[in-house]
């Protein structure tokens, strides 16, 4: 085990520091100065552009900037924004949580719905069930989340009223962030009305964004489930006389699941880009809406440290999914 | 008989690829479906200024935010009820074909050329070329694929043509990846030994011999490629960052529409409906076409 970690963080340390490098070069090339652009539409003398310039650290050689930019990343040092002035960590830090809180939330989702109906499509194979369930993980396979998102608030907001169509909770709450999941912040300062309120503020963000991981969860337990189903283990547990919940709960499941969690781990990158949608169309106050705001005001530092930092945590994800891997299927821990 | 026996065996050709191939795509109704909703939307791009009722762009001023025929208040001068500024709504999706169609087309043509050429070299040149090739690869799929679109596209520039370049550039990755290893597997073959043997140059090896030999899983990535990139240009469409208005493009359909959403349903869903629809239709062929071209896959 201890050496499979080494031999993956052998791959990840370079990728990631390839990842800085794309960031770098990226942001380079988009046209226009960055103290132009700080300065905005007054415009600003020669002699204030070059200090700003040299405070920077802009006036540097293209080499030497990126190297103290890396030295600057690995001690966890990612700028600052042109924009607030904050540093860019401490933004991303802020803000995080409450993706994370939506992204949980929307898994969370997609598992209770994706995984029961791909094992009742498995065991119910060929029969309606079967293909309602694939029809519908087909259709959610193929939704424009944006849309989703829109038809659900028309629906949701609009005509039942059920739910608010932005934001993160109801303004007359306040309490103090500690955990930053304000699910979880709620019930610790005993709010009962901010603890629904929260929850309905997240309800259509989390299905919204939920919905491509369930599809593809459905397809992808069905799919295993059915191998397994047909393995000989199976047979010999059902010959034996034991209850079919039993054989498809505990012998068929547990095996089928490998798989499964394979593309739970890599519907966490695909997860951000949703995410990126969602909390735009919500106005869901995460890092995907920081993202998109940042680049619309061009604050290069924040759109550089932004693409780092969220490589980061894809990386660092896969990286616990394929340890995962070990704690589900023992032939591969012993193998390694 | 065994004169007319023969005769008979005669008369049953062996099928040929094209016929066998459609045996077993027709096999699945849902990728029949698939095809058929296709076959309509590329008519519709085709003939979108003979079939649409109105020009995309032509504004109704006394009809704004008309409803759809079947609601209080809606006529059978617009089907589909009318925009904020009086525009056909039909008329709009039905121009608006083209543009996915051709989202599609471009997107999939850029990075399935690109990446079969850098798979090759991949597969080929084994050692240092490749280990940069596919760590680069592994840097473009560890950022989330539209945050990487929308950088590129804060390079280029907003609008429709750097939109699909943006989106080209990220799904790159996956076909290096599926040609490098579909390449590798089928080099070590004996009849690529063969060809070097007998002389086949580097270009020949790798485009005549090797290439058509692993096109099956090209093209269902293909495929489903397409569905993807029409989802993805949508997507930057309504971030404002593809096709600007007044494009019909549908992506950017919904982001004029969006501040209607509480007033007029049908501003929103209609595009939404087209995107779905068609996306759908990609995906239920390339289901299918794995099946025909592929029967190791075939789906349990």
């Amino acid at each position: 085990m201890f050496r499979f970690l080494l031999a993956r963080l052998g791959i990840l340390v370079p990728t990631f520091v390839g990842v800085t490098f794309v960031a770098f070069v990226l942001i380079r090339l988009v046209p226009g100065d960055p103290i132009e652009m700080l300065a905005g539409e007054r415009g600003i003398g020669a002699e204030r552009h070059a200090e700003l310039m040299a405070q920077y650290g802009f006036d540097r050689p293209l080499w030497y900037q990126y190297g103290s930019f890396l030295v600057n990343v690995l001690q966890g040092d990612l700028g600052q924004s042109l924009v607030t002035r904050r540093p860019v960590l401490a933004e991303f830090l802020a803000l995080f949580p409450a993706t994370v809180e939506l992204s949980l939330l929307a898994m969370l989702f997609a598992v209770l719905v994706g995984l029961p109906a791909g094992v009742l499509a498995a065991v119910r194979r060929g029969t309606f069930l079967d293909h309602a369930v694939m029809g519908a993980s087909l259709t959610g396979y193929s939704m424009p989340i944006f849309w989703w998102a829109l038809l659900l608030i028309i629906l949701f907001s609009g005509m039942l009223q059920w739910t608010p169509v932005s934001g993160r909770i109801d303004l007359l709450y306040f309490f103090e962030p500690v955990t930053g999941f304000m699910l979880i912040d709620s019930l610790l300062a005993d709010e009962p009305g901010a603890f629904a309120s929260a929850l309905r503020h997240l309800v259509l963000p989390a299905v919204v964004l939920g919905t491509i991981p369930m599809a593809v969860i459905a397809r992808q337990t069905r799919s295993a489930m059915l191998e397994v189903l047909g393995e000989d283990y199976v047979r010999t547990a059902r010959a034996k006389g034991l209850a079919p919940r039993r054989v498809v709960g505990l012998h068929a499941l547990r095996n089928a699941l490998i798989p499964v969690v394979t593309v739970i781990g890599l519907q966490v990158g695909l997860l951000f880009s949703g995410a990126i949608l969602t909390e735009t169309i919500f106005a869901w106050p995460g890092v995907g809406k920081w993202l998109i705001d940042s680049i619309a005001r061009r604050d290069y530092p924040s759109v550089q440290g932004g693409i780092v930092l969220i490589a980061g945590v894809v990386m660092l994800v896969n990286l616990l999914v394929d340890l995962l891997y070990g704690l589900v299927n023992p032939r591969i821990r012993h193998a390694r | 008989m065994p004169a007319e026996l023969t005769e008979a065996a005669d008369g049953i050709k062996q099928p040929g690829p094209l016929l066998e191939f459609w045996h077993y795509f027709r096999e699945n109704r849902g990728s029949v479906a698939g095809l058929v909703v296709i076959c309509i939307v590329v008519l519709a791009a085709i003939l979108a200024d003979l079939i649409a009722p109105y020009g995309p762009a032509e504004q109704f001023r006394e009809h704004f935010l008309a409803p759809p025929v079947w609601m209080e208040g809606g006529s059978w001068q617009f089907v589909l009820g009318t925009d904020a500024v009086g525009r056909d709504i039909l008329s709009r999706i039905i121009h608006g074909s083209r543009f996915s169609l051709v989202i599609g087309l471009i997107v999939v043509s850029l990075s399935l050329a690109a990446g079969v050429v850098i798979g090759l070299v991949a597969g080929f040149f084994r050692g240092w070329t490749e280990t940069m090739i596919m760590r680069l690869m592994d840097i473009i799929l560890a950022m989330p694929s539209l945050l990487l679109a929308i950088v590129i596209v804060a390079i280029l520039g907003p609008g429709l043509v750097n939109a699909m370049i943006a989106v080209a550039i990220t799904y790159l990755p996956h076909y290096v990846r599926l040609t490098r290893a579909s390449v590798i597997a089928e080099t070590s073959r004996d009849y690529v030994v063969a060809s070097r043997v007998a002389g086949a140059g580097l270009g020949r090896l790798m485009f005549v011999t090797v290439l058509p030999n692993c096109m099956a899983p090209l093209i269902v990535q293909a495929t489903l490629g397409f569905s993807n990139a029409i989802l993805d240009a949508a997507a930057l469409g309504f971030l404002g960052l593809g096709a600007q208005p007044p494009t019909p493009e549908w992506g950017t359909m919904l982001a004029d529409a969006r501040e209607f959403v509480l007033r007029a349903w049908w501003v929103v869903t209609f595009p939404g409906l087209a995107i779905l629809i068609t996306v759908l239709a990609f995906n239920l062929m390339g289901d299918g076409l794995r099946d025909a071209l592929d029967p190791k896959l075939k789906r349990s």
